[in-house]
Protein backbone atom coordinates (compact mmCIF):
# COMPACT_ATOMS: atom_id res chain seq x y z
CA UNK A 1 0.00 0.00 0.00
CA UNK A 2 3.05 2.34 0.89
CA UNK A 3 5.12 1.56 -2.19
CA UNK A 4 6.22 4.18 -4.37
CA UNK A 5 3.09 5.16 -6.30
CA UNK A 6 3.83 7.81 -9.50
CA UNK A 7 1.94 10.74 -7.50
CA UNK A 8 3.46 9.41 -4.07
CA UNK A 9 6.67 9.72 -5.26
CA UNK A 10 7.22 13.39 -6.21
CA UNK A 11 4.00 15.17 -5.18
CA UNK A 12 2.80 14.79 -1.85
CA UNK A 13 4.03 16.38 1.43
CA UNK A 14 3.94 15.82 4.29
CA UNK A 15 0.52 17.66 5.65
CA UNK A 16 0.93 21.12 7.59
CA UNK A 17 0.12 19.77 10.65
CA UNK A 18 2.59 16.68 10.72
CA UNK A 19 5.04 19.18 12.38
CA UNK A 20 2.44 20.59 15.20
CA UNK A 21 0.75 16.92 16.44
CA UNK A 22 2.87 14.22 15.66
CA UNK A 23 5.60 14.13 17.66
CA UNK A 24 7.95 11.61 15.90
CA UNK A 25 7.51 13.40 12.05
CA UNK A 26 11.03 11.99 11.55
CA UNK A 27 10.08 8.32 11.18
CA UNK A 28 7.05 8.77 9.05
CA UNK A 29 7.91 10.13 5.38
CA UNK A 30 10.51 8.57 2.79
CA UNK A 31 13.85 10.00 2.29
CA UNK A 32 13.33 11.85 -0.40
CA UNK A 33 9.99 13.55 -0.40
CA UNK A 34 11.56 15.22 3.08
CA UNK A 35 14.20 16.59 1.57
CA UNK A 36 12.22 18.06 -1.70
CA UNK A 37 10.04 19.21 1.24
CA UNK A 38 12.72 20.47 3.54
CA UNK A 39 14.38 22.91 0.43
CA UNK A 40 10.99 24.44 -0.61
CA UNK A 41 10.59 24.80 3.20
CA UNK A 42 13.67 26.24 3.89
CA UNK A 43 13.44 28.48 0.76
CA UNK A 44 10.19 29.58 2.09
CA UNK A 45 11.46 30.80 5.29
CA UNK A 46 14.41 32.57 3.71
CA UNK A 47 11.73 34.61 2.03
CA UNK A 48 9.93 35.08 5.35
CA UNK A 49 13.07 36.45 7.03
CA UNK A 50 13.73 38.43 4.27
CA UNK A 51 10.49 40.04 4.06
CA UNK A 52 10.98 40.59 7.80
CA UNK A 53 14.08 42.37 7.23
CA UNK A 54 12.89 44.59 4.84
CA UNK A 55 9.61 45.06 7.66
CA UNK A 56 11.93 46.38 9.95
CA UNK A 57 14.88 48.12 7.92
CA UNK A 58 13.20 51.77 8.13
CA UNK A 59 12.73 51.05 11.87
CA UNK A 60 16.39 50.17 12.86
CA UNK A 61 17.26 53.21 10.96
CA UNK A 62 15.24 55.36 12.95
CA UNK A 63 16.60 54.32 16.40
CA UNK A 64 20.03 54.15 15.24
CA UNK A 65 19.87 57.65 13.80
CA UNK A 66 18.86 58.63 17.21
CA UNK A 67 22.16 57.98 18.23
CA UNK A 68 23.63 60.14 15.00
CA UNK A 69 26.02 62.97 16.04
CA UNK A 70 24.90 65.00 12.94
CA UNK A 71 26.25 68.37 12.52
CA UNK A 72 23.44 69.78 10.25
CA UNK A 73 19.99 69.83 10.30
CA UNK A 74 19.70 66.68 7.53
CA UNK A 75 20.10 63.90 9.52
CA UNK A 76 20.75 61.69 6.42
CA UNK A 77 24.74 60.68 6.90
CA UNK A 78 26.08 58.42 9.99
CA UNK A 79 28.97 61.25 11.80
CA UNK A 80 29.39 58.86 14.44
CA UNK A 81 28.01 57.58 18.00
CA UNK A 82 26.71 60.53 20.80
CA UNK A 83 24.02 60.09 23.44
CA UNK A 84 23.52 63.85 23.66
CA UNK A 85 20.21 63.98 21.73
CA UNK A 86 18.51 61.58 24.75
CA UNK A 87 19.92 64.95 26.98
CA UNK A 88 18.43 67.82 24.59
CA UNK A 89 15.04 65.92 23.83
CA UNK A 90 13.25 69.10 24.99
CA UNK A 91 14.98 71.50 22.46
CA UNK A 92 12.03 71.94 20.23
CA UNK A 93 9.42 73.46 22.18
CA UNK A 94 6.93 73.01 19.97
CA UNK A 95 7.94 69.09 19.59
CA UNK A 96 7.36 69.06 23.10
CA UNK A 97 4.14 70.47 23.20
CA UNK A 98 2.82 67.94 19.72
CA UNK A 99 4.03 65.08 21.44
CA UNK A 100 2.16 65.26 24.56
CA UNK A 101 -0.77 66.67 22.64
CA UNK A 102 -0.94 63.08 20.44
CA UNK A 103 -0.86 61.55 24.25
CA UNK A 104 -3.81 63.13 25.24
CA UNK A 105 -5.96 63.26 22.37
CA UNK A 106 -5.39 59.26 22.18
CA UNK A 107 -6.13 59.03 26.26
CA UNK A 108 -9.42 60.93 25.78
CA UNK A 109 -10.41 59.35 22.36
CA UNK A 110 -9.51 55.85 23.34
CA UNK A 111 -12.10 56.00 26.96
CA UNK A 112 -15.10 57.47 24.81
CA UNK A 113 -14.17 55.15 21.72
CA UNK A 114 -14.00 51.99 24.85
CA UNK A 115 -17.02 53.03 26.25
CA UNK A 116 -19.60 53.86 23.34
CA UNK A 117 -17.97 51.09 21.22
CA UNK A 118 -18.59 48.40 23.89
CA UNK A 119 -22.23 48.92 23.92
CA UNK A 120 -22.31 48.57 20.51
CA UNK A 121 -20.33 45.48 20.51
CA UNK A 122 -23.16 44.71 23.31
CA UNK A 123 -25.93 45.18 21.01
CA UNK A 124 -24.99 43.90 18.40
CA UNK A 125 -23.52 40.61 19.54
CA UNK A 126 -26.54 39.64 22.22
CA UNK A 127 -29.69 41.23 20.50
CA UNK A 128 -31.15 41.17 17.37
CA UNK A 129 -33.27 44.40 16.28
CA UNK A 130 -34.14 46.61 13.59
CA UNK A 131 -31.45 48.74 12.27
CA UNK A 132 -28.85 45.97 12.79
CA UNK A 133 -28.12 45.61 8.98
CA UNK A 134 -28.19 49.08 8.83
CA UNK A 135 -25.84 49.70 11.81
CA UNK A 136 -23.04 46.86 10.57
CA UNK A 137 -23.47 48.78 7.14
CA UNK A 138 -22.49 52.08 8.56
CA UNK A 139 -19.63 50.55 10.62
CA UNK A 140 -18.12 48.60 7.64
CA UNK A 141 -18.14 52.00 5.92
CA UNK A 142 -16.51 53.62 8.79
CA UNK A 143 -13.76 51.00 8.28
CA UNK A 144 -13.57 51.28 4.34
CA UNK A 145 -13.61 54.78 3.43
CA UNK A 146 -10.79 56.19 3.12
CA UNK A 147 -8.80 58.61 6.00
CA UNK A 148 -8.78 61.55 3.18
CA UNK A 149 -12.64 61.34 2.48
CA UNK A 150 -13.51 61.20 6.19
CA UNK A 151 -11.12 63.84 6.81
CA UNK A 152 -12.15 66.10 4.13
CA UNK A 153 -16.27 65.41 4.86
CA UNK A 154 -15.99 66.08 8.53
CA UNK A 155 -13.65 69.39 7.49
CA UNK A 156 -16.36 70.61 5.36
CA UNK A 157 -18.60 70.11 8.08
CA UNK A 158 -16.84 72.01 10.44
CA UNK A 159 -16.17 74.60 8.07
CA UNK A 160 -20.03 74.83 6.91
CA UNK A 161 -21.30 74.94 10.13
CA UNK A 162 -18.48 77.32 11.35
CA UNK A 163 -16.91 75.28 14.59
CA UNK A 164 -13.44 76.19 14.81
CA UNK A 165 -11.13 73.01 14.20
CA UNK A 166 -8.81 71.99 16.95
CA UNK A 167 -8.47 70.05 20.33
CA UNK A 168 -12.26 68.66 20.18
CA UNK A 169 -12.67 68.51 16.72
CA UNK A 170 -9.59 66.20 16.69
CA UNK A 171 -10.91 63.97 19.43
CA UNK A 172 -14.14 63.95 17.56
CA UNK A 173 -12.15 62.41 14.51
CA UNK A 174 -10.39 60.05 16.10
CA UNK A 175 -13.54 58.32 18.35
CA UNK A 176 -14.80 58.11 14.42
CA UNK A 177 -12.49 56.25 12.96
CA UNK A 178 -11.44 54.24 16.10
CA UNK A 179 -15.02 53.39 16.89
CA UNK A 180 -15.67 50.43 14.34
CA UNK A 181 -13.09 48.91 15.41
CA UNK A 182 -13.72 48.56 19.18
CA UNK A 183 -17.83 47.46 18.45
CA UNK A 184 -16.40 44.84 15.98
CA UNK A 185 -13.65 43.32 18.66
CA UNK A 186 -15.92 43.43 21.12
CA UNK A 187 -19.07 41.55 19.34
CA UNK A 188 -17.02 38.95 18.24
CA UNK A 189 -16.15 38.36 22.14
CA UNK A 190 -19.91 38.41 22.70
CA UNK A 191 -20.96 36.19 20.27
CA UNK A 192 -18.61 34.07 21.33
CA UNK A 193 -19.99 33.92 25.21
CA UNK A 194 -21.55 30.67 26.10
CA UNK A 195 -24.88 31.92 27.29
CA UNK A 196 -25.71 29.38 30.16
CA UNK A 197 -22.92 30.42 31.74
CA UNK A 198 -25.16 33.76 32.35
CA UNK A 199 -28.11 31.71 33.02
CA UNK A 200 -26.82 30.07 35.71
CA UNK A 201 -25.83 33.55 36.86
CA UNK A 202 -29.65 34.75 37.14
CA UNK A 203 -30.65 30.77 37.98
CA UNK A 204 -28.37 31.41 41.13
CA UNK A 205 -30.47 34.52 41.99
CA UNK A 206 -28.70 37.35 40.22
CA UNK A 207 -30.21 40.26 39.18
CA UNK A 208 -29.28 41.45 35.67
CA UNK A 209 -27.38 44.55 36.94
CA UNK A 210 -24.86 41.95 39.10
CA UNK A 211 -24.90 39.37 36.38
CA UNK A 212 -23.44 41.80 33.71
CA UNK A 213 -21.13 43.42 35.80
CA UNK A 214 -19.99 40.38 37.76
CA UNK A 215 -20.54 37.94 35.07
CA UNK A 216 -20.61 39.02 31.50
CA UNK A 217 -18.01 41.86 31.93
CA UNK A 218 -15.37 40.10 33.05
CA UNK A 219 -15.65 37.62 30.03
CA UNK A 220 -15.73 40.41 27.53
CA UNK A 221 -13.24 42.37 29.01
CA UNK A 222 -9.95 40.91 26.95
CA UNK A 223 -12.35 41.98 23.85
CA UNK A 224 -12.52 45.50 25.53
CA UNK A 225 -8.93 45.60 26.52
CA UNK A 226 -7.54 44.64 22.77
CA UNK A 227 -10.16 46.76 21.34
CA UNK A 228 -8.84 49.57 23.55
CA UNK A 229 -5.57 49.23 22.97
CA UNK A 230 -6.21 49.15 18.97
CA UNK A 231 -7.98 52.31 19.18
CA UNK A 232 -5.09 53.94 21.52
CA UNK A 233 -2.64 52.63 18.38
CA UNK A 234 -4.49 54.31 15.68
CA UNK A 235 -4.97 57.01 17.51
CA UNK A 236 -1.26 57.97 18.40
CA UNK A 237 -0.63 57.33 14.47
CA UNK A 238 -3.14 58.90 13.08
CA UNK A 239 -1.88 61.68 10.53
CA UNK A 240 -4.15 62.33 7.52
CA UNK A 241 -7.48 62.93 9.58
CA UNK A 242 -6.08 64.57 12.36
CA UNK A 243 -4.29 66.87 9.63
CA UNK A 244 -7.86 67.74 8.36
CA UNK A 245 -9.63 68.36 11.72
CA UNK A 246 -6.74 69.70 13.73
CA UNK A 247 -6.68 73.69 12.59
CA UNK A 248 -3.47 75.13 14.25
CA UNK A 249 -3.20 72.01 17.23
CA UNK A 250 0.06 70.20 16.25
CA UNK A 251 0.32 66.19 17.37
CA UNK A 252 3.50 64.13 16.89
CA UNK A 253 3.13 63.02 13.19
CA UNK A 254 1.68 66.23 12.42
CA UNK A 255 5.46 67.75 13.25
CA UNK A 256 7.30 65.26 11.86
CA UNK A 257 5.34 66.44 8.60
CA UNK A 258 5.85 69.71 8.74
CA UNK A 259 9.84 69.24 9.69
CA UNK A 260 10.58 66.68 6.53
CA UNK A 261 11.33 69.55 4.30
CA UNK A 262 13.57 71.48 6.52
CA UNK A 263 14.80 68.50 7.96
CA UNK A 264 13.98 65.77 10.94
CA UNK A 265 15.98 66.39 13.82
CA UNK A 266 17.86 63.59 16.12
CA UNK A 267 14.86 63.75 18.52
CA UNK A 268 11.98 62.82 16.73
CA UNK A 269 13.74 59.28 16.32
CA UNK A 270 14.33 59.07 19.70
CA UNK A 271 10.63 59.75 21.02
CA UNK A 272 10.12 57.41 17.97
CA UNK A 273 11.97 54.73 19.46
CA UNK A 274 10.69 55.29 22.51
CA UNK A 275 6.93 55.53 21.35
CA UNK A 276 7.64 52.16 19.44
CA UNK A 277 9.73 50.73 22.64
CA UNK A 278 6.18 50.88 24.77
CA UNK A 279 3.87 49.40 21.78
CA UNK A 280 6.39 46.53 22.32
CA UNK A 281 6.49 46.11 25.48
CA UNK A 282 2.67 46.00 25.20
CA UNK A 283 2.23 44.13 22.59
CA UNK A 284 4.40 41.43 24.16
CA UNK A 285 2.77 41.32 27.39
CA UNK A 286 -0.52 41.29 25.31
CA UNK A 287 0.61 38.36 23.34
CA UNK A 288 1.96 35.99 26.43
CA UNK A 289 -1.77 37.03 28.72
CA UNK A 290 -3.65 36.15 25.71
CA UNK A 291 -1.78 33.02 25.05
CA UNK A 292 -1.84 31.67 28.78
CA UNK A 293 -5.25 32.55 29.00
CA UNK A 294 -6.34 29.85 25.70
CA UNK B 1 -37.50 48.02 28.77
CA UNK B 2 -35.85 44.88 27.59
CA UNK B 3 -36.63 45.71 24.22
CA UNK B 4 -35.69 48.90 24.28
CA UNK B 5 -31.64 47.97 25.86
CA UNK B 6 -30.20 47.25 22.30
CA UNK B 7 -31.58 50.71 20.97
CA UNK B 8 -30.23 52.31 24.04
CA UNK B 9 -26.54 50.49 23.55
CA UNK B 10 -26.66 51.81 19.96
CA UNK B 11 -27.47 55.05 20.43
CA UNK B 12 -24.39 57.17 21.49
CA UNK B 13 -22.21 55.34 19.15
CA UNK B 14 -24.38 55.58 16.58
CA UNK B 15 -25.61 59.06 16.83
CA UNK B 16 -21.62 59.47 16.66
CA UNK B 17 -21.59 57.95 13.42
CA UNK B 18 -24.32 59.49 11.78
CA UNK B 19 -23.25 62.98 12.76
CA UNK B 20 -19.96 63.11 12.27
CA UNK B 21 -19.48 60.71 9.24
CA UNK B 22 -23.04 60.30 7.40
CA UNK B 23 -24.40 63.96 7.55
CA UNK B 24 -20.54 65.28 6.92
CA UNK B 25 -21.09 63.58 3.41
CA UNK B 26 -23.96 65.72 2.97
CA UNK B 27 -22.31 68.54 4.16
CA UNK B 28 -19.44 67.88 1.73
CA UNK B 29 -21.66 67.18 -1.43
CA UNK B 30 -23.09 70.72 -0.56
CA UNK B 31 -19.78 72.46 -0.18
CA UNK B 32 -18.74 71.15 -3.31
CA UNK B 33 -21.64 73.15 -5.41
CA UNK B 34 -21.24 76.59 -3.21
CA UNK B 35 -19.05 79.09 -4.82
CA UNK B 36 -16.94 82.42 -3.33
CA UNK B 37 -13.73 82.70 -1.34
CA UNK B 38 -12.58 82.28 2.49
CA UNK B 39 -12.50 85.96 2.87
CA UNK B 40 -16.20 86.48 1.77
CA UNK B 41 -17.64 83.34 2.58
CA UNK B 42 -19.08 80.79 0.38
CA UNK B 43 -22.44 81.05 -0.70
CA UNK B 44 -24.55 77.74 -2.11
CA UNK B 45 -25.19 78.50 -5.94
CA UNK B 46 -26.02 74.73 -7.45
CA UNK B 47 -22.40 75.11 -9.54
CA UNK B 48 -22.46 71.23 -10.44
CA UNK B 49 -19.88 72.52 -13.12
CA UNK B 50 -17.21 72.20 -10.87
CA UNK B 51 -17.58 68.37 -11.23
CA UNK B 52 -16.67 68.94 -14.78
CA UNK B 53 -13.91 71.29 -14.76
CA UNK B 54 -12.34 69.44 -11.46
CA UNK B 55 -12.26 66.05 -13.45
CA UNK B 56 -10.85 67.38 -16.72
CA UNK B 57 -8.27 69.14 -15.04
CA UNK B 58 -7.47 66.33 -12.12
CA UNK B 59 -7.75 63.72 -14.55
CA UNK B 60 -4.07 63.03 -14.97
CA UNK B 61 -4.32 62.33 -10.83
CA UNK B 62 -6.95 60.46 -10.47
CA UNK B 63 -5.86 58.03 -12.99
CA UNK B 64 -2.69 58.16 -11.82
CA UNK B 65 -3.67 57.21 -8.15
CA UNK B 66 -5.54 54.24 -9.30
CA UNK B 67 -2.91 53.09 -11.18
CA UNK B 68 -0.57 53.67 -8.66
CA UNK B 69 -3.17 51.46 -5.94
CA UNK B 70 -4.01 48.99 -8.75
CA UNK B 71 -0.09 48.12 -8.94
CA UNK B 72 0.90 48.67 -5.36
CA UNK B 73 -2.18 46.03 -4.34
CA UNK B 74 -0.60 43.69 -6.59
CA UNK B 75 2.81 43.63 -5.91
CA UNK B 76 1.27 43.48 -2.04
CA UNK B 77 -0.23 39.93 -2.85
CA UNK B 78 2.26 38.83 -4.27
CA UNK B 79 4.69 39.75 -0.96
CA UNK B 80 1.84 38.73 1.16
CA UNK B 81 0.60 35.31 0.42
CA UNK B 82 4.00 33.68 0.93
CA UNK B 83 4.46 35.20 4.01
CA UNK B 84 0.74 34.41 4.88
CA UNK B 85 0.92 30.69 3.82
CA UNK B 86 4.41 30.23 5.39
CA UNK B 87 2.98 31.41 8.85
CA UNK B 88 0.11 29.84 9.15
CA UNK B 89 1.05 26.63 7.84
CA UNK B 90 4.44 26.36 9.06
CA UNK B 91 4.64 29.16 12.14
CA UNK B 92 3.75 26.16 14.42
CA UNK B 93 3.64 27.09 17.59
CA UNK B 94 5.56 30.47 17.13
CA UNK B 95 2.72 31.66 14.98
CA UNK B 96 1.55 34.79 17.21
CA UNK B 97 5.12 35.17 17.60
CA UNK B 98 6.06 35.83 14.01
CA UNK B 99 2.62 37.60 13.42
CA UNK B 100 3.69 40.01 16.06
CA UNK B 101 6.99 41.01 14.02
CA UNK B 102 4.94 41.42 10.91
CA UNK B 103 2.99 43.65 13.13
CA UNK B 104 5.88 45.35 15.26
CA UNK B 105 7.68 48.18 12.36
CA UNK B 106 4.16 49.48 13.15
CA UNK B 107 4.42 50.33 16.16
CA UNK B 108 6.18 53.62 14.95
CA UNK B 109 3.91 56.12 13.63
CA UNK B 110 3.30 56.11 9.55
CA UNK B 111 4.94 59.58 9.08
CA UNK B 112 7.68 58.88 10.29
CA UNK B 113 8.45 54.88 9.30
CA UNK B 114 8.02 56.99 5.73
CA UNK B 115 10.37 59.53 6.76
CA UNK B 116 12.45 56.53 7.64
CA UNK B 117 12.83 55.48 4.06
CA UNK B 118 13.49 58.74 2.86
CA UNK B 119 16.79 58.55 4.80
CA UNK B 120 17.42 55.39 3.72
CA UNK B 121 16.91 56.14 -0.12
CA UNK B 122 17.99 59.76 0.17
CA UNK B 123 20.72 60.52 -2.83
CA UNK B 124 23.41 60.71 -0.10
CA UNK B 125 21.99 58.30 2.30
CA UNK B 126 23.55 55.08 3.87
CA UNK B 127 22.19 52.93 0.75
CA UNK B 128 23.12 54.90 -2.41
CA UNK B 129 26.43 56.75 -1.01
CA UNK B 130 28.05 53.38 -0.53
CA UNK B 131 26.96 51.87 -4.09
CA UNK B 132 27.94 55.38 -5.54
CA UNK B 133 31.68 55.29 -4.07
CA UNK B 134 31.85 51.47 -5.78
CA UNK B 135 30.59 52.61 -9.11
CA UNK B 136 27.75 49.81 -9.04
CA UNK B 137 25.15 53.09 -10.12
CA UNK B 138 25.98 55.95 -11.81
CA UNK B 139 26.48 59.38 -9.75
CA UNK B 140 22.79 61.22 -11.02
CA UNK B 141 21.36 57.46 -10.02
CA UNK B 142 18.70 58.77 -7.72
CA UNK B 143 15.54 56.19 -5.89
CA UNK B 144 13.84 59.37 -4.14
CA UNK B 145 11.01 61.04 -6.45
CA UNK B 146 10.33 58.42 -8.76
CA UNK B 147 7.55 56.28 -9.62
CA UNK B 148 9.76 53.55 -7.77
CA UNK B 149 9.64 54.94 -4.60
CA UNK B 150 6.16 55.90 -4.22
CA UNK B 151 4.39 52.52 -4.94
CA UNK B 152 7.55 50.70 -2.96
CA UNK B 153 6.33 52.99 0.03
CA UNK B 154 2.50 52.40 -0.20
CA UNK B 155 3.56 48.80 -0.37
CA UNK B 156 5.85 48.86 2.27
CA UNK B 157 3.18 50.77 4.69
CA UNK B 158 -0.01 49.09 3.98
CA UNK B 159 1.60 45.17 3.92
CA UNK B 160 0.62 43.89 6.89
CA UNK B 161 -3.20 44.89 6.05
CA UNK B 162 -2.75 41.91 3.28
CA UNK B 163 -1.05 39.64 5.38
CA UNK B 164 -3.08 39.62 7.81
CA UNK B 165 -6.68 38.87 6.50
CA UNK B 166 -4.79 36.21 4.29
CA UNK B 167 -3.52 34.73 7.05
CA UNK B 168 -6.76 34.34 8.78
CA UNK B 169 -8.38 32.82 5.63
CA UNK B 170 -5.71 29.99 5.70
CA UNK B 171 -5.58 29.71 9.38
CA UNK B 172 -8.91 28.61 8.90
CA UNK B 173 -8.42 25.47 6.29
CA UNK B 174 -8.25 22.91 7.58
CA UNK B 175 -5.32 20.59 7.35
CA UNK B 176 -7.52 17.26 7.14
CA UNK B 177 -8.98 18.89 3.75
CA UNK B 178 -5.43 19.43 2.15
CA UNK B 179 -4.73 15.71 3.22
CA UNK B 180 -8.20 14.34 1.81
CA UNK B 181 -6.98 16.11 -1.59
CA UNK B 182 -3.27 13.99 -0.89
CA UNK B 183 -4.81 10.97 -0.05
CA UNK B 184 -7.42 11.31 -3.48
CA UNK B 185 -3.81 11.81 -5.20
CA UNK B 186 -3.75 15.34 -6.05
CA UNK B 187 -0.49 16.73 -6.59
CA UNK B 188 1.23 18.99 -4.24
CA UNK B 189 0.86 21.88 -6.86
CA UNK B 190 -2.75 20.91 -7.60
CA UNK B 191 -3.67 20.10 -3.72
CA UNK B 192 -2.48 23.84 -3.34
CA UNK B 193 -4.21 25.45 -6.45
CA UNK B 194 -7.88 23.60 -6.45
CA UNK B 195 -8.66 23.46 -2.56
CA UNK B 196 -5.51 25.80 -0.50
CA UNK B 197 -6.07 28.85 -2.66
CA UNK B 198 -9.47 29.00 -3.56
CA UNK B 199 -10.16 28.42 0.49
CA UNK B 200 -8.24 31.42 1.05
CA UNK B 201 -9.47 33.61 -1.66
CA UNK B 202 -12.01 35.44 1.03
CA UNK B 203 -8.56 36.51 2.98
CA UNK B 204 -7.03 37.94 -0.37
CA UNK B 205 -10.52 39.80 -1.45
CA UNK B 206 -10.48 41.47 2.33
CA UNK B 207 -7.02 42.02 1.62
CA UNK B 208 -7.27 43.71 -1.47
CA UNK B 209 -10.22 45.93 0.08
CA UNK B 210 -8.05 46.67 3.27
CA UNK B 211 -5.06 48.23 0.83
CA UNK B 212 -6.66 48.91 -2.37
CA UNK B 213 -8.54 51.92 -1.31
CA UNK B 214 -6.32 53.58 1.08
CA UNK B 215 -3.25 53.13 -1.09
CA UNK B 216 -5.04 55.03 -3.81
CA UNK B 217 -6.00 57.87 -1.34
CA UNK B 218 -2.60 57.87 0.25
CA UNK B 219 -0.95 61.32 -0.26
CA UNK B 220 1.84 60.92 2.51
CA UNK B 221 4.02 58.63 0.37
CA UNK B 222 3.84 60.58 -2.89
CA UNK B 223 4.40 63.82 -0.76
CA UNK B 224 7.42 62.21 1.51
CA UNK B 225 9.15 60.17 -1.32
CA UNK B 226 7.57 61.30 -4.45
CA UNK B 227 8.57 64.41 -6.66
CA UNK B 228 5.78 66.71 -8.44
CA UNK B 229 5.53 64.04 -11.46
CA UNK B 230 3.81 61.65 -8.94
CA UNK B 231 1.86 63.80 -7.35
CA UNK B 232 -1.66 61.42 -6.53
CA UNK B 233 -5.01 63.02 -6.00
CA UNK B 234 -5.11 62.90 -2.46
CA UNK B 235 -2.59 65.45 -2.68
CA UNK B 236 -4.51 67.90 -4.65
CA UNK B 237 -7.29 67.34 -2.39
CA UNK B 238 -5.04 68.04 0.58
CA UNK B 239 -3.86 71.18 -0.87
CA UNK B 240 -6.86 72.41 -1.82
CA UNK B 241 -8.80 71.94 1.18
CA UNK B 242 -5.35 73.03 3.79
CA UNK B 243 -3.56 75.34 1.44
CA UNK B 244 -5.77 77.05 -1.22
CA UNK B 245 -8.88 76.80 0.85
CA UNK B 246 -10.69 75.95 -1.96
CA UNK B 247 -13.37 73.93 -0.28
CA UNK B 248 -16.03 73.57 -3.52
CA UNK B 249 -13.07 72.16 -6.00
CA UNK B 250 -11.76 69.74 -2.98
CA UNK B 251 -15.08 68.71 -1.64
CA UNK B 252 -16.21 68.22 -5.48
CA UNK B 253 -12.93 65.70 -6.03
CA UNK B 254 -13.15 64.03 -2.89
CA UNK B 255 -17.26 63.41 -2.81
CA UNK B 256 -16.22 62.27 -6.81
CA UNK B 257 -13.67 59.86 -4.92
CA UNK B 258 -15.72 58.42 -2.19
CA UNK B 259 -18.09 57.98 -4.84
CA UNK B 260 -16.27 56.13 -7.07
CA UNK B 261 -14.89 53.92 -4.06
CA UNK B 262 -17.98 53.59 -2.30
CA UNK B 263 -19.73 52.10 -5.06
CA UNK B 264 -16.82 49.83 -5.99
CA UNK B 265 -16.56 48.74 -2.73
CA UNK B 266 -20.46 47.74 -2.18
CA UNK B 267 -20.57 46.08 -4.98
CA UNK B 268 -17.18 44.30 -4.28
CA UNK B 269 -19.05 43.79 -0.84
CA UNK B 270 -22.25 42.49 -2.42
CA UNK B 271 -20.09 40.25 -4.63
CA UNK B 272 -18.25 38.23 -1.87
CA UNK B 273 -21.01 38.59 1.14
CA UNK B 274 -20.85 41.94 3.14
CA UNK B 275 -20.78 39.70 5.78
CA UNK B 276 -17.65 37.74 4.72
CA UNK B 277 -15.46 40.51 4.21
CA UNK B 278 -16.32 42.46 7.39
CA UNK B 279 -15.43 40.17 9.64
CA UNK B 280 -12.66 39.36 7.32
CA UNK B 281 -11.44 43.38 7.76
CA UNK B 282 -12.26 43.51 11.26
CA UNK B 283 -9.57 40.64 12.21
Amino acid sequence: MTSTSETGAVGTVPPPRASGTTSGARSGPPVTRKRSGRFGDGLLKGYVWLILAWLFLPIVVMIVFGFNDTQSKSNVTWQGFTLKWWGRLGDYPDLTVAVFNSLKIAVISVVITTVIGTFMGLALGRYRFRGQGATNLVLFAAIASPELVMGASLLSLFVSSGVQTGFVTVIIAHVLFSLSFVAITVRARVVGLDPSIEEAARDLGASTWVTFWRVTFPMILPGVVSGALLAFALSIDDFVITQFTSGSVQTFPLWIWGATRIGVPPQVNIIGTLIFAVGVVIAVVNTVTSRRRT
Amino acid sequence: MKRFAPYLLILPGGLWLVIFLVVPMVFMASVSTQEGDVVNGFVQTFNFSVYGDALVQYQTQFLRSAGYGLVATVISIAMAYPVAYWIAFKGGARKSTYLLLVLLPFFVSFVLRTVSWKFLLADDGILLSPMKSMGLVPDDFHVLQTTTAVIGGLVYNYLPFMILPIYVALERVDPRVVEAAQDLYAAKRSAFTKVVLPLSLPGVFAGVLMTFVPMTADYVNAGILGGPQNTMIGNIIQTKYLVNNDYPTAAALSFTLMAVMLIGIFAYAKALGTENVLEAAAR
